[in-house]
């Protein structure tokens, strides 16, 4: 049976905050909340290895530091692989007792889309099949947000993006979104999971699981981004519900083998709601959008299979 | 020196890369990551042996490439661990980017290159293409000639890297194939562990340490990414110190040293070569040859690359009348193309010692290189330099029209 | 920071450390604002969504009991620090009573 939850309420989150104020995130930045809530989880005997991206560069600028968790930021493709020698190095150092044996300090790679799906993905493979005791967190803004908006594999179908304009023969992008936390879960890693800051109880939850279990996890984040998916900043958590909502964005989790979907969506929203509100799906016609409702409505009837029943509910409105 | 922890020596057939294993072992490196390659393989398969068979303790990380294998380094360093990597050419090649990071975070990463020739065409073969192409890394590099050197140099290298006035990753650089895969006795030490007063583990660096939590690898902008680059350059100009020095007390307690350029005969000579690598035992023997003969032949090799020893340069310049310098490495398109002549070059140049420097490009992936050759060359540039010619570009000694 | 002094390359930690945790406080973005939200704190129930979502963070419980005119009780507040607050406005859309008022700043 599953283990109680450890955040229930949000009574059961810690006050205590990691990440200082006075970065550079753009006002609205949901990856600010995600990461806020992920060192509230982790606490303070915790290592951060950030890949470039939005947030190390927002976080960090010399002289000033937002972290008040020990970080190193190394270079794009490779927060994996240097999590990996952080890791071992603190086997190391504790097989020799240099290192209390029992001390625990929790290691947690931390990367956007681009440092995930595309340049960071070998040291990501390689991180998983050695199996490191890191706790991955993708946060995912679906395009290459920090050098401008520029799609990724991360970035879904028809979307805008600087280097997918919205042309006379060409609108958006072209190809459809990789399954990152599926592949990533093929690597038979102990727990991955996909979570949203618009249900942190569960977000948060994923986050305890992951740097509990014994070998690495992945938590795949939905991090809506006011600036690359063009919205009014106000709506960052509502988006992320809505991705939710319309079943767009799937929240599951897979613990040694065994998937369960952690959020329920008894009725089901119209991806209409959710692309109405970014301006970087704008130019869809009703065509395409239909298209992609068919196509979420198979993906729901995938899942309730999967799960053996109907965990996500019939579109009502 | 008082209490000098005495190290008891056995002798052992060993190629360089297992001389270069056995130093890993000896000075109790704690994290090793690395990825094959040849010729470097051999390295981290006995580092391998030693670790599954309890000889040193260490974490092995079997990273999925060389751009890794330099990010777990890194990684491994930044937590306070000592950390070791080994590679070669194209390996090198990817880790690029990361040795501009591992100096730039001050990082005492030791690695080991046996050099090699770069693609393409692709050539498995021995050059110093690979390490030269290392120049601006702020890496500093020593060039080994023996097994023996190899083994001392990786002991010493940590002396180097883990010196505060420092706090630079060192490379140890030797020849592909003709020192990486041939034998010779190296005195190796007994025990492990036997260095630990020559290096003590005191991890003085910036670590990531829940403790004191700092930030490292912040993103500098112009008011400040100079600051931090001239900090390097400082440290590189400290470690000719350095180097030095761990040369010297390594030659007081364990009684072997090599210096900043080994020398043979360069007072009064006529004609020194300058080279560097295992390429030297050759030139030494077609020397002896030639001064049978009664040539005034001077010899150099230069062990220290970076930071590069100008001033030991001009010292030995003073002593000769002119310095033919031997490169396994071509840089393209600019007429002299031996790397490390053009370095010698602008040392004299900028110290206003006028001498003949003949550049000479030799070895170009392993094409062989005998005593003949040297006598040959010693000819020409003997003919260059009694007519007073002046060369504007490298002899590309050997190449085929 | 123009206004600061530089620091040469010998005080400099070094290779761009930084040695004080969470220093980037000292920094303040409320001037990135154009509204600003401000808490009715009659009307809040203390659901600490806001505090949830925030991503500075720029709100804050604070132990200070309060009463509402209606009678009441609550042990904290919930408040904003508007030093840092950039005026996202993402506390006023997820707050359910619709406690957080949005208003423009003054110029």
């Amino acid at each position: 049976m599953m283990a109680k939850p450890f955040f229930r309420t949000v009574y059961d989150v810690p006050r205590e905050e990691y990440l200082a104020p006075g970065h550079g995130l753009c006002a609205g930045c949901t990856a600010g909340t995600i990461v806020k809530l992920l060192l509230k989880v982790a606490g303070p005997n915790t290592i951060v290895v950030n890949a470039t991206g939005c947030v190390e560069v927002s976080t960090t600028p010399f002289p000033y530091t937002s972290w008040k968790v020990p970080w190193i930021h190394v270079a794009f493709e490779n927060a994996a692989a240097v999590a990996s020698g952080i890791e071992s190095a603190l086997k190391a150092l504790k097989a020799k007792g240099v290192i209390d044996p029992s001390k625990r300090i929790n290691i947690i790679a931390l990367a956007g889309d681009g440092g995930t799906y595309d340049i960071g993905f070998q040291a990501l493979s390689g991180m998983l099949e050695r199996g490191h005791k890191v706790m991955y967190v993708l946060y995912d803004n679906e395009a290459y947000m920090n050098t401008g908006i520029q799609r990724s594999g991360g970035t879904p179908v028809y979307a805008w993006t600087t280097t997918t304009p919205v042309g006379k023969i060409l609108k958006g992008k072209i190809q459809q979104k990789k399954p990152i936390a599926e592949i990533v879960a093929a690597h038979k890693i102990p727990y991955v999971a996909t979570a949203n800051p618009g249900y942190f109880t569960d977000m948060m939850n994923k986050f305890k699981k992951g740097l509990e279990v014994n070998g690495p996890s992945f938590i795949h984040v939905i991090q809506p981004c006011t600036t690359g998916w063009k919205f009014d900043p106000r709506y960052g958590i509502v988006l992320a519900r809505l991705a939710t909502e319309t079943a767009l964005w799937i929240n599951w989790e897979e613990e040694e083998g065994q998937f369960r979907v952690t959020v329920s969506v008894p009725r089901r929203k119209h991806v209409r709601h959710y692309f109405e509100l970014q301006g970087r799906f704008s130019h869809l016609t009703e065509e395409e959008i239909e298209a992609i409702q068919k196509e979420v409505d198979l993906e729901v009837d995938k899942i309730n299979k999967l799960v053996g029943r109907t965990v996500i509910g019939p579109l009502v409105e | 020196m008082e209490t000098v922890l005495k190290v008891t020596w056995k002798r052992l057939p060993l190629s360089s890369n297992f001389a270069i294993a056995q130093a890993v072992k000896d000075a109790d490196v704690d994290v090793v990551s690395a990825y094959p390659i040849t010729p470097q393989t051999t390295v981290v398969e006995r580092i391998s042996e030693f670790i599954a068979n309890g000889e040193l303790k260490a974490e092995m990380i079997h990273v999925e490439s060389e751009h890794s294998a330099m990010s777990a380094a890194i990684g491994a360093s930044a937590f306070g661990a000592r950390a070791f990597t080994a590679t070669a050419s194209q390996g090198l090649e990817l880790m690029h980017e990361l040795l501009h990071i591992a100096s730039g975070l001050r990082l005492p990463i030791v690695m080991s290159v046996a050099a090699r020739a770069l693609s393409a065409p692709i050539s498995i073969w021995g050059d110093y293409t690979d390490v030269m192409n290392t120049r601006d890394t702020s890496w500093v590099t020593l060039i080994a000639s023996t097994a023996q050197e190899a083994y001392d140099s990786i002991i010493q290298a940590y002396k180097i890297a883990e010196d505060p006035r420092v706090f630079l990753p060192v490379m140890v650089a030797y020849d592909g194939y003709a020192m990486s895969h041939t034998y010779e006795p190296v005195y190796v030490s007994e025990k492990a562990d036997a260095f630990k007063d020559y290096i003590p583990k005191n991890s003085q660096w910036y670590t990531l340490n829940p403790e004191k939590p700092i930030t490292m690898g912040s993103i500098a902008n112009p008011d400040w990414y100079y600051e931090f680059k001239y900090q390097q350059v400082v440290a590189m100009k400290n470690a000719y110190d350095v180097v030095r020095e761990a040369d010297e007390e390594y030659g007081k307690r364990y009684e072997r040293k090599y210096g900043i350029i080994e020398e043979d005969g360069v007072e009064g000579s006529d004609i020194t070569f300058v080279t560097y690598g295992g390429i030297f035992g050759t030139l030494k023997e077609g020397v002896e040859e030639l001064r049978k003969k009664g040539e005034k032949i001077g010899l150099a090799r230069i062990r220290l690359y970076r930071p590069f020893p100008s001033e030991d340069i001009a010292k030995l310049a003073e002593k000769t009348k002119a310095l033919v310098v031997l490169d396994r490495a071509i840089t393209f398109g600019v007429g002299i193309s031996g790397p490390v002549a053009r370095e010698i070059i602008s040392s004299l140049y900028s110290r206003g010692i006028e001498k003949y420097v003949y550049s000479f490009i030799i070895g170009i992936g392993q094409r062989t290189v005998t005593e003949k050759d040297i006598a040959a060359i010693y000819e020409k540039v003997k003919d260059m330099y009694v007519s007073h010619e002046m060369q504007k570009e490298s002899i590309y000694w050997g190449v085929r029209e | 920071m123009t206004q600061e002094k530089l620091l040469g390359w010998k005080e400099l930690p070094l290779g761009g450390a930084i040695l004080e945790p969470g220093n980037s406080e000292t920094r303040y973005t409320g001037d990135w604002r154009t509204f600003k939200p401000v808490i009715e704190q009659d009307k809040c129930t203390r659901c600490l969504r806001c505090w949830i979502v925030c991503p500075e963070p720029a709100i804050y419980i604070i132990d200070q009991p309060y009463t509402t005119k209606s009678g009441r009780q609550f042990k904290f507040s919930v408040e904003v620090n508007y030093n840092y607050c950039k005026g996202c406005g993402m506390c006023v859309e997820e707050c359910e009573p619709k406690a957080i008022d949005w208003v423009e700043e003054e110029k």
